[in-house]
């Protein structure tokens, strides 16, 4: 159906109707992520995530334009929306900030709807961006409006996260509260030719200072998957705090070379590798879980499930001595 | 877990005007559950059919609301069917003399909804273009 040679051979229309069949989640496309799945690994991804509103279009446009013209590197941009959870419908409307991205070949992007099923974001997103991997693409970078869960599963996905902010936005408190500092590599303040942009930063300094005492060596290898004392002995990463103005191009260079600058120590430490082996280690053990559910389903008529149920609900058996029996096969 | 959605593009081709009218389209299509990419205004023809290739829109939606119709319009569609994706449906929305709509049907476009079309009639016409899908 979709030929994978044309995508890895920089075919856009094959590419583009790749994406659709993987983000659909369909046989065809989880066939053909299994077959990509050699070929990517390359990428250097980065997730830009901030509150709406904040310039991350604008950003990731200038950004894009940078790595082109500064780096001559290829760039892929995904770009994710929220799906209305009443009618499963969404705008999607990133590209209207990307028009100075228009022809060039080196430049692919695509517009995502969040589609509103728990968990559902990150696996989709994540077969998107290996599509772009394995089709040669040397940046990836990824916006999501920060407001839950969704973009912390994204920053697990990213090797470098940005957090933008702008001045004037409900402030730090917010920010402190959304957990979404702790997931910033980077973190950039834009709008900064608005009145406000040097405390907004000051704001940011403060509370990440705060947040480093409490988290100790965080290292940037964040999101609690790396025990403490496993990363004790790597130099920390203090996240840069950049002002840009994304409308004017202004401060992007700066914020280029942090991401150059991030990829750099991952590496050094090894945290680039242990990132990737953890991200795969997770997505190993989530689809082992979802396998033998599954494969259990198949073989307990369900319903001894419901039997076991009752029990639970008449408060004769424990949730977890119900599952034991189960999976003991003493039940009944 | 199979999803299918049907994608359409909004596109403000050409230099004149505002996109009122394209954006409440595109909230209509919202609300009936499609994924409208909307790209904003002042869209050369080859913007709008790179946009279209990259999203792979089963759609494409031109707001027009004056003049070029008759250049942009078979330009688009000229660019798409060159792109490969022949089965893309392209609609036309906004004030079109009616001495020009055999030529624009003629280049390709489904259907041509003049000021004051409901709403509902456009995604109607879209469900019915999709629904054998
Ligand atoms: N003054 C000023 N305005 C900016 C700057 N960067 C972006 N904007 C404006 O802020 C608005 C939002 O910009 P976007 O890039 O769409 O922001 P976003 O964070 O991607 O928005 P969502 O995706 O809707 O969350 C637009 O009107 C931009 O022109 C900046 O540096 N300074
Ligand atoms: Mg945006």
């Amino acid at each position: 159906m979709v030929d994978l040679d044309a995508v890895t051979r920089g075919n856009r229309l094959e590419l583009a109707r790749l994406l659709t069949e993987v983000e659909n989640q369909t046989p065809a496309g989880e066939q053909a992520l299994d077959r990509l799945f050699a070929r990517a690994g390359k990428a250097h991804l980065v997730g830009i995530t901030g509150a709406p509103g904040t310039g991350k279009s604008s950003l990731v446009s200038c950004l894009a334009k940078n790595i082109r013209v500064a780096q001559k590197q290829t760039v892929a941009i995904v770009a994710v929306d929220p799906s209305s959870p009443f009618t499963g419908g969404a705008i999607l409307g990133d590209r209207v900030r990307m028009r100075e991205l228009a022809g060039d070949p080196g430049v692919f992007i695509r517009s995502m709807a969040s589609r509103g099923e728990l968990g559902g974001l990150a696996s989709a997103t994540a077969g998107v961006v290996q599509v772009l991997d394995a089709a040669g693409f040397d940046f990836i970078l990824i916006e999501t409006v920060g407001a839950g869960q969704s973009e912390v599963d994204i920053a697990c996905l990213a090797y470098t996260t940005l957090v933008v902010e702008s001045p004037g936005l409900g402030d730090d408190i917010q920010a402190i509260k959304a957990g979404i500092l702790e997931i910033a590599d980077i973190l950039v303040v834009n709008k900064s030719d608005l009145p406000g942009a040097e405390n907004t930063a000051r704001a940011l300094r403060a509370n990440l200072d705060l947040g480093y005492h409490l988290h100790m060596n965080h290292n940037g290898a964040h999101r609690m998957t790396i025990k403490e004392n496993e990363v004790r002995n790597t130099p920390a990463w203090t996240p840069p705090i950049i002002q840009t103005i994304a409308t004017q191009h202004n401060g992007i260079d700066e914020v280029v070379a942090e991401i150059l600058k991030h990829r750099e120590y991952l590496i050094d430490t090894g945290l680039w590798q242990k990132r990737e082996q953890d991200r795969l280690r997770s997505e190993v053990y989530h689809l082992l879980q979802t396998g033998l559910v599954k494969r259990w389903q198949q073989s307990t008529p369900p319903q001894v499930f419901e039997r076991l149920l009752q029990k639970v609900f008449a408060r004769e058996l424990s949730p977890r001595a119900a599952i034991d029996s189960l999976l003991n096969g003493s039940y009944n | 877990m199979t999803e299918k959605k049907i994608r359409v593009l909004i596109a403000k081709p050409g230099l004149d005007g505002h996109d009122r009218g394209a954006k409440v389209v595109a909230r209509a299509l919202r609300d009936a559950g499609m994924e409208v990419i909307y790209t904003g205004l002042r869209q050369s023809p080859e913007m709008i059919a790179e946009a279209a290739l990259q999203e792979d829109v089963n759609v494409i939606g031109l707001s027009i609301l004056s003049g070029a119709h008759l250049v942009l319009v078979p330009r688009v569609i000229d660019l798409i069917r060159a792109n490969g994706q022949e089965e893309v449906k392209v609609f036309v929305g906004g004030i079109i003399p009616e001495e020009d709509i055999p030529v624009l049907t003629q280049a390709g476009v489904s259907a041509i909804y003049g000021p004051g079309t409901p709403t509902t009639k456009v995604v109607q016409d879209i469900r019915d273009a999709f629904s054998a899908v």
